[in-house]
């Protein structure tokens, strides 16, 4: 089938839904790739680099009419609605729940849609999670942006002019954006914190250099199976303020990556706390385009405060670095061909069975399919950690009852033995249990690749049961208990002699390089 | 006979036994380990031959630990370490057996003298009773005169268990034995466990009867031997069947679960005769070998609860999935060869297939020549890889294989990202990625070697049959892994020479 990749009409759009490397791996599905010209000129990929890759490129609405499937970044404008004919299929961002209308548009128009924004947070799905690839991107030019805007290094440096304190950056939100603001500002030397309502992303936060900001609150945790963070209670947010208005005036620079999907972005970054924030203080508001985390920002600018604090709000952060986004994006639309396409032989199957598929589908032969029905994710990031702490309560109750019982029984069984065993038996009994204690210390630490010639040696060891043999041979009672001691002397010597013999053999073998 | 001098001797074989169990922990000290239990077994014998009194006693002794000496050295000078599995399951049960012979021999010693005697003793005078311990001669446990009611019941009841344990550990390694040897066709001898109904109950009842037993060997006025030997004959049945019951993989831990019973049988043993030195050594046994069974059980993601009622291997062999995973791809000897001059880091993650294959020379050279080129080359090792405890790293030790190359999943596992090729040879259930893939695989929550992380994986295997837990394996069909079919040892051979 031929994938069609039209040139972006939105404005200011850099990027593009393929670049050489990812018709490439196209064409090797068993698709044939046509690209409108020019339309990587912005994302530094020229025409004859696409051509060179193996797509045609064509002139202006040709990709459009010949295509059997349309890769687009952005949601087509209704122009573009237009051109597409019926049996057509559609890849691209959609967001379907802020835009009804384009959906019913495209149903009448009877093309088939999966919309590159609702991939499911499934693991297996990961590989064409655009949105996640996007936020990544955003997440790491925001913290550029914050420094070209911000009037000193990052790093802390002791210089022959003098000491240069590092800056200290708070990431609001640990999600895929936010991860990639504090590793990038991290690696810029800057001291990062980090705030979020999901206590489970304390690790993710240590692991990319930051300092998770714990909230001193009674344990709520903000974890959702969708794998967003859930909105929390007033109590919550109160205390979270607080932190926030706290941490406001020791920072320098904040980016703040907080949003609800479907919803307008929570208020974080109050006018009081910018209005505290030292001079020359950065600000980047990556939620800019659903209202903005800080509430002074303004989309698709850089405002300036009268106390000399900058507020980047800029809503296209990913565009900013389109070669890269443009990589990212083809990738996982490469991704997505391959689920589409099972047998690489260019040819698609949107199968309902497969729950990737299912999610995205918007429209599929003139039927309105969005809302998907709800997944049970059960591999989302939330739910495993949320299931193994509750198997593990019940295992260690589990654990406590048989503790709890294995205790009666050791005194129901020491009673008993104190009660009837006969004195003689005693010491010897005392003998046994201090011998099992010392048996337990000796073996516990022992070394794996030891295991087998230490069973060699207990084994020669246990040999030692030849004593009792050899005192029974010459009581000279009987006949019978001679011939049964001479043959236990005879089969406890085989392992007496065969077991250290071994144990010796095997020991020589270990060496040290 | 001077007892004095003995006791001291069996305290001094005693710490020197812990002592050798102690040194067998690490690897420096490991061979001065295994000389002090040398040392602490010839002092015990010695100790022990002081008091043999008679001459024929003597001569008798000599002639049976010369022929065990002798045939006991030779298996050990001869056996192949890829046999080291069933060699120890069959000196296992030679333990269980003397346990038995000990048990009964206590018994029969305790013979005809007790029906009149039992009743005598509560008024007998001091010198009834030296008189009664000089006829009955030198033997330790012979005078059932000397003892009271409680301590002949007591007596009993300790013969009674030394027998039973031993019983169950003689047939059990038996049993161990053949599955490990693998070459004998009777059923009991296959690795696939066996299943009968309500086979949990039958070791339930088995206990119970034995139980039974053990009342009325007690309760009669003269101690018959017929209770002992019906118990005898069902600790026989129990122990094939505990064992019959458990599949070939989890072997390694059965070996251990029998070590830790032989340990018990000489405990029990030690009680009966009175004699410290077996009781404190049987103690250490027993209780080092369930220590190590339980470290196992730890590895396996297994209840050690259920590895001691036995048959705790039939889950994971019953759920057999044949499911296709999808395509795999293969890769042929010269072409592997080809990877690994191309690779910086290597890991090898070995299995039992390595062992039945024989590969482990092979692996060395290549690990030589693949270090020469200066290729960094590391083995992994699961706990549980091969069918015994350890296996693995005697075997690569027989190959001199250097050990501190050879390192275990913990101190490895979070290596695999950052290596270029992991070649897996005869592994299978532990590099199972299912395990912690898939919650309904049997073998979920296994803790597995993660190969997969790594950048290149090549797999070498006979076939594509499963593991022995049955389980597909979906890392055959990942597409950083490849296939390399053939017999271990030859593919192994053709990648040296190609190197």
């Amino acid at each position: 089938m031929l994938i069609g990749i039209p040139k972006e009409s939105l404005r200011g759009e850099t990027r593009v839904a393929a670049t050489p490397d990812t018709v490439g791996k196209l064409i090797k599905l068993g698709f044939e790739v046509q690209i409108q010209s020019n339309a990587g000129a912005d994302a530094s990929f020229d025409d004859a680099a696409y051509t060179a890759a193996g797509a045609k490129v064509v002139k202006g609405r040709e990709v459009w009419n010949s295509s059997d499937i349309i890769f687009k970044v952005n949601a087509p404008n209704d122009d573009e609605v237009g051109y597409l004919k019926e049996g057509q299929t559609l890849v691209s961002f959609i967001r379907p729940a802020q835009h009804p209308e384009l959906v019913a548009k495209l149903n009448e128009k009877k093309v088939n849609v999966l919309a590159m924004d609702m991939v499911p947070r499934i693991s297996r799905a990961q590989a064409l999670d655009a949105l996640s690839s996007t936020a990544n991107i955003s997440g790491y030019r925001a913290v550029i942006e914050a420094a070209h805007c911000f009037g000193r290094f990052f790093t802390g440096q002791v210089t022959a002019a003098g000491k240069v304190p590092p800056a200290k950056v708070m990431v609001i939100g640990a999600g895929v954006a936010g991860l990639a603001a504090i590793g990038a500002a991290h690696s810029l030397g800057a001291v990062v914190r980090a705030f979020d309502t999901r206590l489970e992303v304390a690790d993710q936060i240590k692991s990319m250099g930051g300092e998770f900001l714990k909230l001193d609150f009674k344990q709520e945790d903000g974890s959702s199976s969708d794998g967003y963070a859930k909105v929390m209670s007033d109590e919550f947010i109160k205390a979270e303020m607080e932190l926030f208005a706290k941490q406001a005036k020791e920072v320098d620079i904040i980016i703040t990556t907080a949003a609800i999907p479907g919803k307008p972005a929570p208020r974080l970054v109050t006018k009081e706390m910018v209005e505290s924030m030292k001079p020359g203080s950065v600000i980047v508001d990556l939620a800019a385009a659903t209202g903005g985390n800080c509430e002074l920002t303004v989309e698709g600018k850089i405002t300036t405060t009268e106390n000399g604090v900058k507020i980047i709000g800029y809503s296209d952060l990913a565009a900013r670095l389109p070669a890269q986004s443009s990589q990212l994006y083809g990738t996982n639309l490469v991704n997505l061909a391959k689920l589409l396409c099972k047998n690489k032989d260019g040819q698609i199957n949107i199968d309902f069975e497969d729950v990737v598929l299912r999610n995205m589908t918007v429209t599929k032969d003139g039927e309105v399919t969005f809302p998907p029905p709800k997944i049970s994710v059960s591999a989302a990031p939330a739910a495993k950690p949320a299931a193994a702490p509750q198997q593990k309560v019940e295992q260690r109750q589990v654990s406590k009852t048989l503790k709890v019982s294995c205790v009666i029984a050791l005194i129901v069984a020491f009673a008993l033995i104190g009660l009837f065993a006969p004195e003689k038996f005693l010491p010897h009994f005392t003998v046994f249990v201090l011998a099992c204690v010392c048996g337990y210390y000796v073996v516990w630490n022992v070394t794996h690749s030891l295991h087998t010639p230490l069973m060699s040696v207990t084994n020669a060891i246990s040999g030692i049961i030849v004593v009792g043999a050899l005192l029974q041979i010459s009581s000279g009672a009987s006949v019978v208990i001679s011939a049964f001691a001479f043959i236990g002397v005879l089969i406890a010597s085989i392992n007496i002699f065969g077991g250290f013999a071994v144990t010796r053999r095997m020991l020589a073998m270990f060496r040290k390089q | 006979m001077v007892l004095g001098p003995i006791h001291m001797a069996y305290i001094l074989a005693a710490l020197l036994f812990i002592l050798a169990l102690a040194g067998l922990s690490k690897q420096e000290t490991a061979k001065l380990g295994c000389l002090s239990g040398m040392v602490g077994m010839t002092i015990a014998l010695l100790a022990t031959f002081a008091q043999v009194e008679s001459a024929t006693g003597f001569i008798l002794i000599i002639i049976a630990m010369a022929i065990g000496a002798g045939i006991g050295i030779y298996v050990a000078r001869k056996v192949a370490m890829t046999q080291m599995p069933e060699m120890i399951a069959c000196l296992h049960s030679f333990v269980g057996l003397a346990a038995v012979l000990v048990g009964y021999n206590s018994f029969l010693e305790l013979g005809g003298v007790a029906p009149e005697t039992v009743t005598i003793p509560v008024n007998a005078s001091a010198d009834e009773i030296a008189a009664l311990l000089e006829s009955a001669g030198a033997a330790v446990a012979g005078a059932a005169s000397a003892m009271t009611v409680g301590e002949l019941n007591t007596h009993l009841v300790e013969i009674f268990l030394g027998v039973f344990i031993g019983a169950v550990t003689f047939t059990g390694s038996i049993v161990a034995y053949g599955k490990l040897n693998g070459t004998y066709k009777l059923r009991i001898f296959k690795s696939s466990p066996l299943v009968i109904p309500g086979g949990h109950w039958l070791n339930l009842a088995a206990l119970i009867v034995s139980l039974f037993l053990m009342i009325w060997f007690m309760a009669s006025d003269t101690p018959s031997v017929a209770p002992l030997v019906i118990m005898t004959l069902i600790a026989f049945v129990f122990g094939i069947h505990l064992v019959a019951a458990i599949g070939g993989a989890d072997m390694p831990v059965v070996i251990s679960m029998l070590n830790s019973y032989s340990g018990w049988a000489a405990a029990a043993s030690g009680f009966m005769l009175s004699n410290d030195l077996l009781i404190v050594t049987g103690a250490l046994v027993g209780s080092s070998g369930a220590i190590l069974s339980y470290i196992m059980c730890r590895a396996m993601n297994r209840s050690f609860i259920s590895v001691i009622a036995g048959g705790f291997g039939n889950e994971s062999a019953a759920a057999s999935s044949d499911e296709e995973m999808g395509e795999y791809r293969e890769m042929k000897c010269p072409e592997v060869a080809e990877l690994l001059k191309n690779s910086s880091s290597v890991i090898i993650a070995p299995g039992y297939g390595m062992a039945v294959a024989q590969a482990q020379n092979a692996v060395a050279q290549m690990t030589e020549k693949l270090q020469a080129r200066g290729v960094q080359v590391r083995f992994a090792i699961h706990p549980v890889a091969g069918r015994l405890p350890g296996h693995m790293n005697v075997l690569l030790a027989e190959a001199k294989v250097p050990y501190d190359i050879v390192l275990e999943m913990d101190e490895i596992n979070d290596d695999f990202e950052n290596t270029d090729t992991v070649l897996v040879i005869g592994a299978n259930d532990t590099v199972n990625p299912a395990a912690l893939e898939n919650p309904n695989s049997p073998i979920a929550g296994m803790p597995v070697l993660e190969v997969w992380k790594a950048r290149n994986v090549v797999v070498f295997k006979r076939s594509m049959n499963t593991g022995y837990a049955g389980v597909q394996n979906p890392l055959f069909f990942k597409e950083n892994t490849a296939m390399c079919f053939g017999d271990a040892k030859k593919s192994i051979e053709e990648i040296v020479s190609a190197l």
